[in-house]
């Protein structure tokens, strides 16, 4: 009980430091701009969670993170990177747009939706499914193949949707079915929609196959001791490419947010930059569902703060103090985990 | 298709190619030397964006483009040292620490814009590189660079020390080596090298634009992967995937029903397809990625 | 042969008195001395674990010693600030047991660096390779200085690191363990070299666990067991029997309260097996063994010589290249890992950390692992059964600490063997142990009872192939004996013959091949 208690200390310490530390790193930011970081912070906290038009737009920023960090998290418990759920939410996203307007009007919301979120999840996980196998049977590492199919993905969904897809004259899809929309949540006005429920759904199956099914018991076996795996009798290379595909469709389904319960249609540089920020969640978030939602509200807190802020000083603050935590924790995690190792051995 | 032959060896095309070319080169050989020493450099484009925003306030700041790439160089070394901080003093994790630093460079240079000129978008006109390209002492720098890292991979006490760090740390370590000092030259000068690269996009462009890299670090590691880790094939890579974008541009003005995305995705696919194993072998040196433990 | 090799000097150039060191609990070296004479060989035997590799290390810098002296040609080197720079300054050389050679550079770069002769900005490895050529040379050391390391064999790696040591200036050589994955020729070889050497004026310490190499070698032995020095006797007149028995002392020569064998019928059948090893060789020729319900056949052998191979074609970890695995009568060719488990495998696997058991899983998630499908509910893990199961096991074979959510990681040798014995044991459809290695890294206390339960798994009718290094447990154990060497199988011996005087003898000379040669000559 004590050795847990102070893994859990050694572990909030970390994160603690690291915020600490992208506080401290802001605050000369804002003081070379010539603000008061007592202010700026003041600003962003009142403005995100001090009204409820706030705590809306916040719980939207939220909602693909809490997708994308459990992606990461997903791959990462299997021993894998996914660094390609950008390239992932983008095919998921594309997909559910184009089978959402594709649907017939009369299409009942019962069947339109859970058919354009699924079509998101396997557009998703196709894509995942490719650096997977490609580690499993070839052996090429799947953080330069997943980097690598993220630009791949990119330029073949915007080819498709200028020859295809597009309306004339834009970078965006028509518009989906109404049946196909995701309610709003009617939260003052703001983008909050019936995905972040879905997003809440996702973490608590993450969490069923990962702590409680047989399944997840491989995929932790994987990744912690490939080799005991493979003698236990667990199909590795199945497991890698399972492992990438799941990871893949649950970062696919970001576009449920997007598409389904915001824009209503594809749009080009939709939810850039979020498959990135879910390796931030995922790390901060110490790959447990309920440490990704904690993780993803601070970054959407961050993100949704960064518009308000921008009166004061440049929003692109946000984005330093989300970097900075980020490599924070890495260091942190780094030294705790081999603090850890320490007073195990001895 | 007369046009496109035509245009594919003008003096203009090659022109760009070389133009296209001289950052991937540069930001490559950065990654080259980092990962043979043992460590991934995820954050060549972080170092190619701070090099050009260096570069670029250098320059304006000056009048100068000398004392511009100078800053360039600077400005990636200590993008280079932040990343070696926290991956080698500290042990963080390679790819995570790489991420971040991308992230970081792009917010930072961004702010930073804003504070200097007031704009996030782009920075004044800079002074920067005259019309010919063939003209300019920084090309000479370049092939002069690639041409020292082969020779000083094969033949130099450091190449040599490097290459071996880079395969079996503790081999060198049982000879008495320091694997983090070996280390940590190696990605100070992959900062350097790369920063310089960042300092010759802002000089093409005679101005800092925001997130004017554009993905051009990930290119430079697609190359490095490509070349199998050895500086002068790394550089033909480069060559390779920059003919793929100048091409891209000459087919569209000839109107070839070629997508230009397809064209544009090539290098991944190649790098993707060589990674796969099925052309040629291409082997990354064996402690690549790997924190070091001093015994 | 030593009578031929004069002893230059009783001069000391290497002497370690009263060095300690511990790893975690685990006391690796406690108040050994060494003593080491110049123009000499120095054997230092013991079994796996004696503590040899640490001390060698600890002589080399590549350690930190937690105390005593250290002293390199009559000067104090203290133990703080000992590494192998200074190690080498001063002419002290190792060869490890796991070659420190840079697989892809060449011979010349690989013995030049961290020393590198330079021509102004330039590596010289011309005039390296010139030396490299003039010592090879004198020695009989045969390489090619622009030869790429990785293409080399392990012979001829060996003698690259040899040459290194020697380019260093070194003249005091530590080899560790240099005979373990070498044929018999190239035994020969080494040993002309290292007489060679030593008429030089070198002094070599050896690590081995071969004790007619030492008899052949050695002027001076130093036996360790379990970190101690218990005995040093001089090189002549010492027989492999004295040494053996300095080696594993009378009171573990392990007394195994044992009934006979009541053997049934043949269960495990392996048949005209071959198969190639991880380097793309073949590691397996041709072998045949077949194994009864209720018997143990042991397998002795030097490391590498088939073993690993053997047990992963019966696991389902290696396919072979002919030869069929079968039991009770079923073809086991086609069936992967899993199956073989559900047709009756148990498994003890010879790396215990890195195959039998994941370090960051729970004792409960160890206890299950591999028969995870047995403890499910549906596509869900049935966390009550694992709760009873982590509990039975626990009590039956008294892992400690007595938490099932403890982490194995954080647990001594003996109880993560616990966890796998148990695991193993307790499979519904037990028909077979393949057990490796069972009680390496384990305390006594624990080496007891697994003893004890392997042979309650053969008296409850179990065909047992036990695999092990330490030649006692597998005589004190096995009803049958097979020894492997290059692949084949070199030896085979019923109970009585294991019982007859000079069995032992007779098993180490056919583990390194001895009777095989004979047989060929």
């Amino acid at each position: 009980m004590t050795k847990r208690g102070n893994e859990l200390f050694l572990q909030v310490y970390g994160v603690a430091v690291a915020l600490l530390v992208a506080m401290a790193a802001g605050s000369v930011l804002i003081l070379i701009f010539g603000q008061s970081p007592a202010n700026v912070y003041g600003v962003l906290l009142s403005k995100t969670w001090g009204n409820a038009h706030g705590i809306g737009q916040t719980l939207f920023k939220s909602t693909p993170l809490i997708f994308t960090g459990l992606s990461v998290a997903l791959a990462f418990r299997a021993g894998l990177f996914n660094i390609g759920c950008e390239g992932q939410l983008l095919v998921g996203s594309f997909a559910c747009a184009l089978v959402g307007s594709a649907l017939p009007m009369s299409t009942p919301a019962l069947l339109a939706v859970p058919l354009a979120i699924a079509v998101a999840g396997l557009a998703g996980g196709a894509l995942g499914a490719i650096p997977g196998a490609l580690r499993a049977y070839t052996g090429s590492h799947e953080v330069i193949n997943t980097i690598m199919l993220n630009f791949i993905a990119s330029a073949a969904v915007l080819w498709a949707g200028n020859r295809f897809f597009f309306v004339e004259e834009t970078t965006h899809t028509a518009e989906i079915v109404s049946t196909a929309e995701l309610p709003s949540l009617g939260i003052s006005g703001s983008a909050l929609n019936g995905s972040f429920f879905l997003a809440f759904a996702c973490a608590g199956l993450f969490w069923v196959l990962m702590d409680r099914s047989r399944r997840g018991f491989e995929l932790r076996a994987v990744g912690l001791s490939p080799l005991a795996a493979e003698n236990a009798g667990i199909d590795v290379r199945r497991s890698i490419v399972v492992a990438m595909t799941l990871s893949g469709a649950i970062a696919g389904i970001v576009g449920a947010n997007f598409v389904l319960g915001y824009k209503h249609y594809f749009e080009e540089g939709l939810g850039r930059g979020m498959g990135f920020m879910g390796i931030a969640v995922a790390l901060l978030g110490r790959n447990n569902p309920i440490g990704i939602i904690f993780a993803a509200l601070l970054f959407g807190t961050l993100s949704n703060g960064g518009l308000e802020v921008n009166a004061f000083v440049p929003k692109e603050l946000i984005e330093v103090l989300q970097a900075v935590i980020i490599l924070a924790v890495a260091i942190t995690s780094a030294t705790t985990q081999r603090a850890l190792a320490k007073g195990g051995a001895s | 298709m007369s046009d496109v032959f035509g245009a594919v060896f003008s003096v203009y095309f090659l022109a760009q190619l070389v133009r296209t070319a001289a950052p991937y080169v540069l930001a490559a050989l950065g990654g080259t030397i980092s990962e043979r020493s043992g460590v991934v450099n995820i954050a060549l484009e972080g170092k190619l964006l701070v090099g050009a925003f260096c570069c670029a306030v250098g320059a304006i700041e000056s009048g100068s483009a000398t004392v511009g790439a100078l800053c360039g160089i600077l400005g990636g070394m200590v993008v280079g040292w932040l990343y070696g901080l926290a991956v080698l003093r500290f042990g963080a994790d390679q790819i995570v620490s790489g991420v971040a630093i991308n992230l970081l460079a792009l917010g930072l240079t961004r702010y930073l814009l804003k504070l200097f000129y007031g704009s996030t978008a782009n920075s004044p006109p800079a002074p920067g590189f005259g019309d010919s390209v063939w003209r300019n002492v920084l090309l000479y720098v370049v092939i002069g660079l690639v041409l020292a890292f082969q020779f000083g991979f094969r033949r130099t006490r450091f190449g040599l020390r490097l290459r071996a760090v880079g395969e079996h740390p503790e081999a060198c370590e049982t000879l008495g080596l320091s694997v983090l000092r070996i280390r940590w030259m190696a990605v100070l000068i992959a900062g350097g090298v790369a920063g310089l690269g960042g300092a010759w996009l802002a000089l093409d462009n005679h101005a800092f634009v925001a997130n004017m890299s554009g993905g051009r670090g990930y290119i430079a590691l697609a190359a490095v992967i490509m070349g199998s880790w050895r500086p002068k094939y790394v550089a033909l890579a480069c060559l390779l995937f920059a003919s793929a974008e100048a091409l891209q541009v000459v087919m569209q003005v000839a109107k070839v029903p070629v997508p230009r995305e397809f064209v544009q995705s090539l290098p991944y696919i190649l790098t993707m397809v060589a990674m796969a194993g099925l052309i040629g072998r291409s082997r990354a040196p064996a402690s690549l990625g790997k924190p070091h433990e001093r015994g | 042969m030593s009578e031929s090799v004069p002893s230059l000097a009783d001069e000391v150039v290497l002497e370690l008195a009263g060095v300690s060191r511990r790893f975690g609990t685990n006391v690796a070296n406690d108040k050994v001395d060494l003593v080491v004479r110049k123009g000499s060989v120095h054997a230092v035997v013991g079994e796996n674990g004696a503590g040899k590799s640490t001390l060698m290390k600890i002589a080399y810098g590549q350690i930190r010693a937690d105390e005593g002296s250290i002293r390199i040609k009559g000067r104090q080197m203290p133990i703080a600030k000992h590494n192998p720079m200074k190690a080498i300054e001063l002419g002290v050389g190792m060869v490890h047991q796991h070659f420190m050679l840079v697989p892809p550079l060449s011979v010349a770069e690989n013995v030049v660096l961290g020393r590198e002769p330079l021509k102004g900005l330039v590596l010289d490895l011309d005039k390296a390779a010139g030396e490299l050529q003039a010592l090879s040379e004198k020695y009989g050391l045969h390489v090619d200085p622009t030869a790429i390391v990785e293409t080399l064999s392990v012979g001829e790696q060996q003698r690259v690191e040899i040459i290194k040591v020697l380019w260093q200036g070194c003249d005091i050589l530590i080899l560790d363990e240099p005979t373990a994955v070498l044929t018999p020729l190239e035994v020969d070889q080494l040993f002309d070299v290292l007489r060679g050497l030593v008429a030089e004026g070198v002094a070599v310490v050896m690590i081995t666990h071969k004790l007619d190499e030492v008899v052949a070698l050695a002027d001076d032995i130093t036996v360790m067991r379990r970190g101690k020095v218990v005995d040093t006797l001089e090189g002549q007149g010492a027989s492999v029997e004295s040494i053996a028995q300095a080696m594993v002392g009378r009171s573990v020569l392990l007394q195994v309260a044992k009934a006979p064998a009541n053997p049934g019928e043949d269960v495990l059948v392996v048949k005209a097996l071959s198969a190639l090893g991880q380097s793309g060789l073949p590691a397996l020729r041709d072998v045949s063994v077949t194994v009864r319900a209720g018997e143990i056949v042991g397998v002795a052998g030097v490391e590498g010589n088939g073993q690993s191979e053997l047990q992963e074609c019966i696991v389902g970890l290696r396919k072979p290249t002919s030869g069929t695995v079968a039991v009770n009568g079923q073809d086991w060719s086609g069936m992967h890992v899993a199956e073989r488990y559900r047709s009756g495998l148990a498994h003890v696997p010879e790396d215990r950390h890195a195959r039998a058991i994941v370090l960051d899983f729970s004792i409960a998630d160890n206890l299950i692992l591999g028969r995870h499908r047995e403890f499910s509910k549906g596509p869900l893990i049935d966390r009550e059964a694992r709760a009873k199961e982590a509990e039975a096991r626990i009590a039956d074979v008294d892992i400690r600490p007595a938490d099932a959510s403890v982490h194995a990681g954080t647990m001594s040798g003996g109880n993560q063997q616990k966890i796998v014995i148990a695991r193993e044991l307790n499979r519904p459809a037990n028909a077979i142990l393949v057990c490796a290695q069972p009680t390496r890294g384990v305390d006594i206390g624990a080496i007891e009872l697994i003893h004890k339960q392997v042979i309650a798994a053969r008296d409850a009718g179990l065909a047992v192939l036990l695999f092990s290094a330490e030649l006692a447990e597998l005589q004190s154990l096995s009803d049958k004996l097979i020894v492997l060497y290059g692949g084949e199988v070199a030896l085979r011996m019923d109970a009585e013959e294991l019982a007859k005087e000079g069995a032992r003898a007779k098993i180490g000379a056919a583990m390194t091949g001895a009777s095989a040669s004979q047989e060929s000559a």
